[in-house]
């Protein structure tokens, strides 16, 4: 044990865990709202609520059908997906030639609609669970205690980024979509199918939120209002990193991850409210963002 | 693309230019009768709604600015008017005041920050600094926290009229409303409105016409922002509470749905809207959670079906302005 700045080595560690944890959610999840913005050009609303559904999935899995942790990663985000994909065809799609706006206005409504239906079922309480059995316990490192867990989610959510940015910026398929989000008509003049691949996208970022949501379950409680204080925070966050760049929101949400956990640790009443206020800073600075492309 | 807020009947307003002042009338006339019917306290609740929704609207429909804080200027204004009233014991009308200079102080900092973005950015801004000041409302001793500041004393208004008095506390707040909603009216009739409305247009050409837009979208956020404030420190001494579900994110999602379901852009939509909404609200009381979902399914069937809203789809079949 040693101490830095009067503060112990656990403590500011165990923070800066939480704080590597918290960004892992941030990343993914404002890696989808940039993903599917980039296509759909809406913003996502219902992205908080998709990453509660998920929570509740792997919850709901494991009650009432006996599946465990690692059923629920591959399940709940597979489920979630589809859910998203209906969504998509039931109501998006209509709203493509409208303004901006009515996007964020139709999927608030609908996250409106999801988490009022959970509230009204599961309360305002959290329902726990627990986590797997092969990822309980921990290693002692000498200056902390790293549960295992802990390590996996933020292990795990880095890889899940980084093979999500390999994918788009790396591979044909990313090629595409890269080139169905600069021009939609060109692309679809060359033969390829533009509105299922818009579909697929928006299928692909709620399962993204949904993956967060199962990753999130053991650590949080499972609650009908996970999402919606969480869906701000990311809001803030793909302000200050700009929705142009998939690694500038993967660096992102792990940097103000980082910068929250820290703010627990030196300055904990600020703790809620510094990323808004480095997003104030940003918008000073750099109106367009760290990673933005203008506007 | 379609705009936010399009107006369908630029081309009949000419054939009855009168038909808004005859809704004016129309609309004062109801008021000041409807206490005999409904519930003076509701009946408040629904001004005060309905002026925050008109403020809100001066942006959205105006200007082209979805903020999605406006909770932000209603709460923290409502909060500062019952501080002054309860602890400094000023008398109501200045409570009001200081809570409209809270709006149109925090509508300068939010209003100078959102302006820098655009389009969707904005909205985000503006929802990300209310939730900011929701914490700091949540923190702060002055607020109370949770309890909120209860037990707001109406005072006297000016000395003289007794306002725990619920008739003369309607008079004053359909008196704060009408003379709010000419105001509002005046502003987007005027040449500075006019010039808001080329900037919903057209924000490039506005600006290669000479107009600094960004300084023209600051004061009609500030205006937006003052008058939510006069709505919000209305809204205390009215409930003689001020708390945090008027900061609430919740709160500001509300204000949209009024002004969406009266229809964006209208002069009488965000006043319908609001009537709609705290009426249907008050039926939901007993159905708990749900509210959560009928407010979301207006949304989503306002969006899909009905984006010109009551008043707009009536202005299209009258072939009026409203």
């Amino acid at each position: 044990m040693f101490e830095v700045l009067g503060i112990s080595s656990q403590a500011l560690f165990g923070q800066l865990l939480i704080g590597l944890i918290n960004g892992s959610f941030y990343a993914l999840l404002s890696l989808g709202l940039a993903v599917i913005f980039g296509m759909l050009n809406i913003i996502n609303f219902t992205h908080g609520a998709q990453y509660m559904l998920g929570a509740f999935a792997a919850f709901f899995l494991l009650q009432y059908a006996g599946l465990g942790y690692w059923w629920a990663i591959i399940i709940a985000p597979i489920v979630v997906g589809i859910i998203g994909v209906i969504i998509e065809r039931l109501f998006l799609q209509w709203l493509y030639q409208l303004d901006h706006l009515y996007g964020l206005l139709l999927t608030f409504g609908l996250a409106l609609i999801i988490e009022g239906f959970f509230r009204n079922f599961f309360g305002s309480s959290g329902l726990p669970y627990s986590v797997p059995p092969s990822l309980q316990g921990g290693q002692n490192l000498g200056f902390m205690f790293l549960p295992n867990y802990r390590a996996w989610v933020v292990v795990f959510s880095l890889a899940v980024c980084l093979s999500t940015w390999f994918v788009i910026e790396r591979t044909r398929l990313g090629a595409y979509l890269r080139a169905a989000t600069e021009n939609p008509t060109l692309v679809r003049a060359f033969g390829i199918n533009v509105p299922r691949m818009i579909t697929l996208t928006y299928g692909f970022g709620v399962a993204l939120a949904a993956l967060a949501g199962v990753m999130a379950a053991p650590i949080y409680n499972v609650s009908p209002q996970m999402g919606s204080s969480l869906i701000i925070v990311v809001f803030a966050v793909v302000v200050i990193g700009g929705m142009g760049s998939i690694m500038g929101a993967i660096v992102t949400g792990f940097g103000l991850g980082i910068i929250e956990g820290l703010t627990k640790v030196f300055f904990p009443e600020a703790s809620n409210t510094v990323i808004f206020v480095i997003m104030a800073i940003v918008l000073l600075i750099r109106p367009a963002g760290l990673f933005g492309r203008g506007a | 693309m379609e705009r936010v807020a399009d107006q369908p009947t630029v081309q009949a307003a000419t054939d009855r230019p009168y038909s808004e002042a005859i809704a004016f009338i129309l609309m004062a006339a109801a008021l000041i009768i409807a206490p005999m019917f409904a519930y003076p306290v509701f009946l408040m609740k629904a001004l005060c709604f309905a002026l925050f929704a008109c403020a809100f609207n001066l942006l959205i429909g105006y200007v082209g600015l979805l903020s999605f804080g406006h909770a932000l200027f209603f709460g923290w204004a409502s909060y500062v008017g019952a501080h002054a009233a309860k602890v400094w014991g000023v008398p109501p009308e200045l409570a009001i005041l200081a809570g409209t200079a809270a709006g149109a102080g925090l509508g300068a900092i939010v209003g100078a920050l959102a302006i820098r973005r655009q389009g969707i950015y904005f909205a985000m801004i503006t929802l990300a600094l209310a939730q900011m000041m929701y914490f700091f409302a949540v923190q702060a001793p002055f607020t109370h926290g949770e309890d909120g500041i209860q037990a707001v004393p109406r005072g006297k208004l000016f000395g003289l009229v007794d306002l725990s008095d619920q008739t003369n506390m309607y008079v004053t707040v359909l008196v704060i409303f009408l003379g709010c909603f000419l105001l509002i009216y005046r502003i987007i009739n005027s040449p500075f409105g006019e010039v808001l409305k080329a900037i919903r247009e057209n924000e490039p050409r506005a600006v290669s016409l000479g107009y600094h837009t960004d300084r023209y979208k600051l004061v009609a956020f500030v205006l937006s922002a003052t008058f939510a404030g006069v709505a919000g420190a209305t809204k205390a001494l009215v409930f003689q509470l001020a708390s945090l579900t008027d900061v609430d994110w919740t709160m500001s999602g509300e204000v949209v749905l009024m002004t969406l379901v009266g229809g964006l852009g209208t002069v009488f939509g965000p006043v319908v809207g609001a009537f709609f909404m705290v009426t249907l609200e008050n039926y939901l009381t007993t159905i708990g959670q749900w509210v959560f979902v009928v407010q979301g399914t207006i949304f989503v069937v306002c969006v899909l079906l009905f984006r010109r809203g009551i008043v707009g789809e009536l202005a299209r079949l009258l072939r009026i302005r409203l």
